[in-house]
C-alpha cells in the first residue's frame, strides 16, 4: 500500500506512522537464481490468481475475491488483514458466518497470502472492525443473496418463497434444500464470478446470531499444542538458518570487514553488500559464529549521538515549528493570562517499545525469480512493495504471507527480517530463516516516540476551567483534543528531530496526551477543591465520554472510595478517561503507598469501555484486560535508556515488563451499544490506565509525579 | 565439532548429531522439527522455550543440548494423548486464555509441573510459581483462570 492510498484510509493519519523506504540499496547484477528444491504452489484456494491483488473496491469487485465455496461446501473467506493477536481471525470469520448463514467452522478465513487475498490495508488504527468487517459483510451478504437466486432459477421457484439458513437455501416450511456447493457446482460456476448485486443488505444488528456472541478463538487447539506455525516457526525443505551482523551503534558505518575467517567454516554462506553483512548457515549456532568471526574483524566509524539522560531537552531543542500543527478555539492566551488561577506544568513520556514476544522472523524461497516470504508484519502490502523495490522485480513476483503472529501492538509495520532473509536466500540458493534476537528487536526495531508535553489551564472564582492549552513535543497528536468543554483552547505539536526510530504504537501518541492531560485536570480539580469526578462532569457533555466515566465511577464505588481514602491509610483513588480511534474508556485505580519504603503498588484498576455494538464480548474483556496491563507496563517501569548510539537495556532482564505479580484485582464493564457502529476496541482501552494510577497515587500521598514511567526520586513502583 | 547425545523426549528414546555447545531450544527447533517451544528473550527471563526436564520446569533457552543427555524431556508436541488434549490445554481454550498465544505453550508447561506437585494451588502460588512467564499480550487474567479451571479438574491434570 502507496503512502497515499494510508493517508485515504485513515483520515487522520497518525504522523508517527513509519513510513521509510528501503532501508539496503543492493547491488544487483542479473544472476541465475537456484532452483530452490521441494517447492510447490501452496494456494489451495480456488480463487482466480486473475483477481488477486485486485484493491477491494468496496463492493464492487467480483466476489470470487473475496470468498470462495469448493464443491465439498468449503466456504473460504479472503482478507489481507493479519492476526497478530488482536482477535481478527475470529471477528472476520464470525461476519462471514454471519451473513452466510453459517456455523464460523464451515468458514476457513486466509489472511494475509498476497497470491489469494485482497488488498484490505494495514492491520492498523483500530480498522478491522469499522472497515474490514463491513466489506466482509456485504460480500457475503451479496453471496447469500446470489446462491437464493441462483436457486430460485434453477428450480423454478420465487424466490420470495425461499430462505437461507444453516448453510442451505430453503424452501419455507423446509420443504426442499439446495446445500451451497451444489448451487455453485455445474452450470452454475460462474455465480461467484459476478459482481454483487447492488442494495443487498447486512443482517441487522438485532438478528445477529453469531456476531455479538463470545465465539472462542479461532486456531486455539492448534496454539496449546503447539501446531501453529508462527513466522519463526516456518520451515521450508533445505533451509538455512540467518543472521546479520549489526553495528555497535547508531551511527556506526562500516569502514571494512573480512569475510574469509567466517567462509573458513563449514557450510557458511556469507555476504556483503553495502552495508548489508549477513551469514546463513545450516544451524542458527554456525550462523552465529560465522557472524562473530566476522565481526573481529570489522571496523566501523562512529559518530556522537545523543543520550536519553539529555532527551527532553534534546527534543525541546529540536522542534519543528515549520512542520507543527496548531488548532486554536477563541483567545486562549488573553484567558491564561487575565485569568483568577493559571496553572502550568510540563510531561515527560519516554521512549518505550512494543517488544511482542515473537520479535521480528522471516522466511524466504526464491525460484526462478520468484519471491515468497513468511513473516510477521502489521503490513504486508507494504513490505511486499518494499522487497519488490528492493530485488528490482515486479510486485506480482513477490508472494508475502503473515502467518497468525506473535504479538504487534503497531511494533511491527516495517519489514526488516523480510528483507534480510531474502538477501541470504538469494545469495544460498536456499531458503534462508532470519530470526531476530530480543537485543537486536529493542534496539534495530523501532519505539513509541518519547515526548514533552507543556500544559496550561485557568480557572475562574468558580472552578471553571476558562482556558486550555496542550503543546505536545514529539509524541504525537492522537487525542490532543480535549473532551471537555472549554471556551478558549490552543493545541499545538512539534514534531522534533529525534535520536531514536519511532513508530506506532498501540493507541499511539493518546497513550502520552491522555496521560497528560487527565493528570492536569486532577491538578485543576485540586486547585479549584473539586472532586476530580464531579469537576470532569461539570466540563464533560460528550454524552459517550460521560457515558464511561459514570459507568466507571459506579462500578467502583467512586463516591465511597473518594472518601475512605485517607493519608494516614496511604491508599489513593484516582480516574482518568478519553476517546480515541471512536471508542470510550475510563478507568478508576486504587493505589496503596509504603511512603517509608517510597514505594507504591497498584491494587485495582476499574474500566468501563464503549465501542459502539460489542462483536465478541469475551475477546473484547481480554483485549480491554490486556491493554489495561500493557498500560501498566509504562506506568511502572518501561523505559528505553541510550547513549553514544546504544541502547543500555535491550534484555528482558533489563526492561521490565508487567508480569503476573503486577497484575491488580481487575474489573471490565463493557457498555454494548448495539445502536451505534461498530469500531476497533483493542487500541484505546490503554490510555486511561496510566493518569488513574498517578492522580491516585498524588490523592495517596500529595506527590505529583509529570513523567511516564510514573517514578522520580520520591516514589516508585514495587 | 558434534557429539551423538541420547535423550527421551516426549516418551521416546532420541538420539542427535549436535554440537554439545548449542542449546536445547535450538536443537528442538531446528534438528527436531518440534517448534512449539518458543525463542523470546535467550536469556532465561520469558519462559517462551519452557519445556520440562526430568519433569520440572527448566528453560530451553539457557540448557546446553548435552545438559540432556540421558535425561527425559517433555515439549507441548508430548501432552496431547493421541486426539485427546491434557486438562491443562483444554482449561487454556476454555478460559480463552491467549491472544497471540505465543507464551501458551511455555504457560501450559509450567501449569503441568505445578499441577503435578500440588493439584489445589491457590492464586497466590499460581502467580509464584508462573510469575516469569511473559506475556506480552498481558493477557494474564485469562491465563489465572484457566489454571484454576484446570485444577479444579482434579486429578487427571495432576497425574497427566
Amino acid at each position: 500500500m502507496n503512502l497515499q492510498r494510508y493517508i485515504e484510509e485513515f483520515p487522520e493519519p497518525e504522523r508517527y506512522e513509519l513510513y521509510e523506504g528501503p532501508r539496503y540499496h543492493f547491488e544487483l547484477t542479473r544472476r541465475e537464481f537456484v532452483q530452490v528444491l521441494g517447492t510447490g504452489v501452496l494456494i489451495s484456494v480456488a480463487a482466480p490468481a486473475a483477481f488477486a491483488q485486485r484493491s477491494s473496491d468496496r463492493g464492487s469487485a467480483p466476489l470470487a475475491e473475496r470468498l470462495h465455496i469448493a464443491a465439498d461446501g468449503t466456504i473460504t473467506v479472503l482478507t489481507g488483514k493479519v492476526e497478530v493477536g488482536q482477535g481478527s481471525r475470529t471477528q472476520i470469520t464470525q461476519a462471514a458466518a454471519e451473513e452466510l448463514r453459517v456455523p464460523v467452522d464451515r468458514i476457513r478465513l486466509v489472511m494475509a497470502d498476497s497470491a489469494v487475498v485482497p488488498d484490505d490495508g494495514g492491520t492498523a488504527g483500530s480498522r478491522t472492525t469499522p472497515s474490514t468487517v463491513p466489506t466482509v459483510r456485504k460480500a457475503c451478504a451479496a453471496a447469500r443473496q446470489l446462491l437464493l437466486d441462483t436457486a430460485a432459477k434453477k428450480f423454478q421457484l420465487d424466490a420470495q418463497s425461499l430462505e437461507v439458513r444453516d448453510g442451505q437455501v430453503q424452501g419455507l416450511g423446509g420443504d426442499r434444500t439446495f446445500g451451497y456447493a451444489s448451487l455453485v457446482a455445474g452450470e452454475h460456476e460462474g455465480v461467484l464470478q459476478r459482481e454483487a448485486p447492488p442494495g443487498v443488505a447486512v443482517i441487522a444488528v438485532s438478528e445477529w446470531r453469531v456476531l455479538g456472541t463470545s465465539t472462542p478463538r479461532i486456531g486455539s487447539r492448534e496454539i496449546v499444542t503447539g501446531a501453529h506455525q508462527y513466522p519463526s516457526d516456518i520451515t521450508r525443505p533445505g533451509m538455512l538458518h540467518g543472521v546479520v551482523l549489526r553495528p555497535p551503534s547508531y551511527t556506526a558505518e562500516l569502514e571494512a570487514v573480512d569475510l574469509d575467517p567466517a567462509r573458513a567454516i563449514e557450510n557458511v554462506i556469507a555476504v556483503r553488500d553495502g552495508d548489508f553483512v549477513g551469514f546463513a548457515a545450516p544451524t542458527s549456532f554456525t550462523a552465529a559464529q560465522a557472524r562473530d568471526a566476522a565481526a573481529l574483524t570489522a571496523r566501523w566509524n562512529t559518530g556522537s549521538h545523543p543520550s536519553s539522560d539529555e532527551l527532553y531537552d534534546h527534543l525541546r531543542s529540536h522542534a519543528s515549528d515549520r512542520r507543527s500543527r496548531r488548532d486554536e478555539k477563541g483567545s486562549p492566551e488573553e484567558a491564561l493570562d487575565s485569568a483568577h488561577r493559571t496553572l502550568r506544568e510540563t510531561y515527560h513520556i519516554a521512549y518505550i517499545q512494543h517488544a511482542p514476544m515473537e520479535p521480528r522472523a522471516a522466511v524466504a524461497e526464491w525460484n526462478d525469480g520468484d519471491l515468497t516470504v513468511w513473516t510477521g508484519t502489521q503490513q504486508p502490502s507494504r513490505v511486499r512493495d518494499d522487497l519488490a523495490r528492493t530485488f528490482r522485480i515486479p510486485s506480482e513476483r513477490v508472494r508475502l504471507i503473515v502467518p497468525d503472529t506473535g504479538g504487534g501492538f503497531g511494533g511491527k509495520h516495517s519489514g526488516e527480517a523480510a528483507v534480510e532473509a531474502a538477501r541470504l536466500a538469494r545469495e544460498a540458493g536456499k531458503p534462508v530463516s532470519v530470526k531476530w534476537s530480543r537485543e537486536e528487536e529493542f534496539t534495530w526495531a523501532y519505539f513509541r516516540p518519547a515526548g514533552v508535553i507543556d500544559l496550561a489551564g485557568a480557572l475562574d472564582t468558580e472552578g471553571r476551567l476558562t482556558a486550555w492549552e496542550h503543546v505536545n513535543f514529539n509524541s504525537g497528536a492522537s487525542a490532543i483534543a480535549t473532551p471537555y468543554d472549554v471556551p478558549n483552547i490552543r493545541t499545538e505539536y512539534k514534531p522534533c528531530d529525534q535520536p531514536l526510530r519511532s513508530g506506532s504504537y498501540r493507541a499511539l501518541a493518546s497513550t502520552a496526551n491522555a496521560f497528560a492531560r487527565e493528570c492536569f485536570m486532577d491538578e485543576l480539580a485540586h486547585a479549584a477543591r473539586i472532586d476530580p469526578l464531579e469537576f470532569r462532569l461539570r466540563h464533560l457533555t460528550h454524552e459517550r465520554v460521560r457515558g464511561v466515566l459514570l459507568a466507571a465511577a459506579e462500578r467502583f464505588a467512586w463516591k465511597s472510595a473518594w472518601k475512605r481514602q485517607n493519608t494516614p491509610r496511604r491508599v489513593g483513588v484516582g480516574l482518568g478517561c478519553g476517546t480515541e480511534k471512536g471508542s470510550y474508556v475510563a478507568t478508576c485505580a486504587e493505589v496503596q503507598v509504603d511512603p517509608d519504603a517510597g514505594t507504591y503498588r497498584v491494587v485495582k484498576a476499574c474500566t468501563a469501555f464503549e465501542c459502539g455494538a460489542v462483536q465478541n464480548p469475551a475477546n473484547l474483556k481480554a483485549q480491554v484486560e490486556g491493554s489495561v496491563i500493557q498500560g501498566l507496563g509504562a506506568v511502572l517501569e518501561e523505559e528505553i535508556h541510550f547513549r553514544d548510539g546504544r541502547i543500555l537495556n535491550p534484555r528482558f532482564s533489563q526492561y521490565r515488563v508487567p508480569r503476573f505479580r503486577d497484575v491488580p484485582e481487575l474489573e471490565t464493564v463493557l457498555l454494548d451499544r448495539k445502536d451505534l457502529p461498530s469500531v476497533g476496541g483493542s487500541e484505546t482501552p490503554i490510555i486511561a490506565i496510566a493518569p488513574a494510577i498517578a492522580n491516585a497515587l498524588f490523592n495517596a500521598v500529595q506527590a505529583r509525579i509529570r513523567s511516564l514511567p510514573l517514578r522520580d526520586d520520591r516514589y516508585r513502583a514495587v | 565439532m558434534t557429539a551423538t547425545l541420547e535423550f527421551t523426549l516426549n516418551g521416546k528414546a532420541r538420539q542427535v548429531e549436535a554440537d554439545p555447545r548449542r542449546n536445547l531450544l535450538e536443537v528442538l527447533r531446528e534438528d527436531l522439527g518440534l517448534t512449539g517451544a518458543k525463542y523470546g528473550c535467550g536469556e532465561g527471563q520469558c519462559r517462551s522455550c519452557m519445556v520440562l526436564l526430568d519433569g520440572r520446569p527448566i528453560q530451553s533457552c539457557l540448557t546446553r543440548i548435552d545438559a540432556v543427555a540421558g535425561h527425559r524431556v517433555e515439549t507441548i508436541e508430548g501432552l496431547v494423548d493421541g486426539e485427546r488434549l491434557h486438562p491443562v490445554q483444554r482449561a487454556f481454550i476454555e478460559a480463552g486464555a491467549m491472544q497471540c498465544g505465543y507464551c501458551v505453550p511455555g504457560m501450559i508447561l509450567n501449569t503441568v509441573a505445578l499441577l503435578r506437585e500440588n493439584d489445589s494451588p491457590t492464586r497466590a502460588e499460581i502467580i509464584e510459581a508462573l510469575d516469569g512467564n511473559l506475556c506480552r499480550c498481558c493477557g494474564y487474567g485469562n491465563i489465572l483462570r484457566a489454571v484454576e479451571l484446570a485444577a479444579k479438574s482434579g486429578k487427571e491434570a495432576a497425574t497427566r
